[in-house]
């Protein structure tokens, strides 16, 4: 075990000093690495984020009551304390014809053209709040109160959300897919940088070979080489994510803003491991796949 | 230490450079390998490190059968090996300490350790003083010592040489196979592929002569010692 460990600390040394020696050529595969690493973790940082907006979003989840034209406002309140009951049912409250009337006059503009009518055209509403926002149970709940002969119309707004599920399962998918791909494009990178690290020190090989050096010692160093400069490439990657959401900071805020919200991005914290252990993992199993084989074809003459 | 027995190599193309080969090494003994360039000495000692396989025949070194060792037992074997080469096959971007120290890094010598026995070698050689410098600024004798103190600082039970005093002058060239029968007389099995006449006259020792991929000559044969070695 002591030998095991020491052998380690002597070849991560080894990789260290082989950094240090062609400190721009470390720099450049660690930049190339996190460009490649930066793109999928800033893209699921987005998704993750949008997400969790929906699902604040989500809460908003009602069903809407329009009742029929000659139900008063007193059989509403009735009816709302029947509903009150149901189970599933967190809260009902009333808008009765009187304040749809205000409430649309105020808002849509139309308050001159309603004044000519000689009736109020709009039914009372019952708003049903659930106790659960479970899609599947919100429709049920929707169509049960929907069998009243009170009431004209259930109306249940889930579509939107359902969209909004739908695009972001094709988002995060999307993400993924890239992410597997840039992910080869490490191994591609590093496995071809250690590949030429490996032809470089073909006489180094040789005479430790001839040596008795195993495979195992001469492989090692590389697959330090490969880990940091995953490692490296993954902190760079963290840092590029980092700068382009400093960048995006106060458009988003204005966005949102907009919107009458406050948006702030979460979930960076996981990145901060995340990408330099995604990186350093890429790194060992990229130089592993192209060390092997090289090593095996540089054999002493 | 060395058993060849009807030993063939056979490259591709049919070209044979070693025939029917049978000879015997004991251990601690001391042989000149000899012949003209392309007799097939060099091919006897890459043979001999495990460098190549060979094609056909027995052949036993520190009793390990050559052909039948597996690819994952080479590096064992070859650690009870120290060679020689001609071209001293240093490797010039590490100090003279790190190359001799080389053959122990690979067994994860203790460091403490390591530094004695490489200051031991080099200082068996005459390079002591040396320890520090880059091996590119040393002359041909010194850096064939060094490739030396790098053959022997594991003490190797065997120490093969390839025209060691190939690219050296006739005082150095004795400087440096006075050093192999030095090893020779504590102990070690000393094989040395070589054309210099001069030298093998000079020790007077056992002399395999090799022509045309054949073993022409063995010295050996002729005076057979009355001593069991």
């Amino acid at each position: 075990m002591k030998g095991w460990l020491k052998r380690h600390r002597e070849a991560l040394g080894e990789a260290l000093a082989r950094a240090r020696r062609a400190p721009l050529a470390t720099l450049l595969t660690a930049a190339v690495i996190g460009i490649t690493l930066a793109l999928p973790g800033g893209l699921f940082l987005g998704v993750d984020n949008v997400q969790r907006l929906a699902q604040g979003l989500e809460t908003g989840g009602q069903v809407s009551l329009f009742l029929k034209q000659d139900v008063s406002d007193a059989e509403a309140g009735k009816l709302a304390e029947k509903i009150r009951r149901v189970g599933g049912v967190k809260n009902v409250s009333v808008i009765t014809r009187a304040q749809a009337l205000a409430e649309f006059k105020k808002h849509s503009g139309f308050g001159e053209a309603l004044n000519l009518l000689d009736r109020n055209p709009l039914p009372a509403v019952l708003v049903v709040e659930p106790a659960r926002l479970d899609p599947e149970a919100l429709g049920r709940l929707s169509t049960e109160l929907g069998r009243d002969p009170r009431v004209e119309i259930a109306s249940l707004d889930l579509d939107w959300v359902r969209r909004l599920h739908a695009i972001l399962e094709f988002a995060r998918r999307a993400v993924a897919i890239l992410a597997g791909l840039l992910g080869a494009a490490v191994l591609i990178i590093v496995g071809n940088t250690v590949r030429l690290a490996v032809l470089s020190r073909r006489e180094e090989i040789e005479v430790t070979k001839l040596v008795g050096g195993t495979d195992a010692f001469i492989r090692r160093p590389f697959l330090y080489s490969g880990l940091l400069a995953g490692l490296f490439g993954g902190a760079a990657a963290f840092l590029f994510v980092g700068i382009a959401l400093a960048l995006l900071s106060g458009p988003a805020q204005e966005l949102a803003a907009l919107y009458g919200t406050r948006f702030q991005i979460s979930g960076l914290a996981g990145l901060v491991f995340g990408l330099p252990l995604a990186g350093a993992a890429l790194g060992w199993l990229g130089s592993r796949l192209a060390v092997g084989r090289h090593l095996r074809l540089i054999e002493p003459k | 230490m060395i058993r060849f027995n009807h030993v063939f190599k056979r490259y591709e193309g049919g070209y044979d450079a070693l025939k029917n080969i049978s000879f015997e090494l004991n251990r601690g003994e001391m042989a000149f390998l000899t012949g003209h360039s392309g007799a097939g000495k060099s091919t006897l000692l890459r043979l001999i490190a495990l460098i190549e396989r060979p094609s056909r025949g027995e052949a036993v070194v520190n009793g390990q059968d050559l052909t039948k060792l597996p690819r994952r037992r080479l590096p064992h074997f070859r650690r009870d090996l120290g060679v020689v080469f001609q071209d001293y096959k240093l490797l010039y971007d590490r100090t003279v300490f790190d190359n001799v120290a080389l053959p122990l890094a690979v067994t994860g010598t203790d460091p403490v350790e390591i530094g004695k026995r490489v200051r031991a070698a080099l200082d068996k050689v005459g390079l002591l003083s040396k320890e520090r410098v880059y091996p590119i600024t040393l002359s041909g004798g010194e850096q064939q010592r060094v490739g030396i103190a790098r053959a022997v600082v594991s003490k190797p039970s065997l120490l093969l040489a390839d025209e060691p005093t190939g690219n050296l002058d006739a005082e150095l060239s004795d400087e440096i196979m006075d050093l192999f029968l030095d090893f020779h007389h504590h102990g070690v099995t000393v094989l040395i592929a070589t054309h210099d006449q001069r030298q093998i006259a000079r020790l007077n020792k056992r002399v395999l002569k090799l022509a045309h991929g054949e073993l022409e000559h063995d010295s050996h044969a002729d005076t057979p010692r009355s001593t069991l070695l």
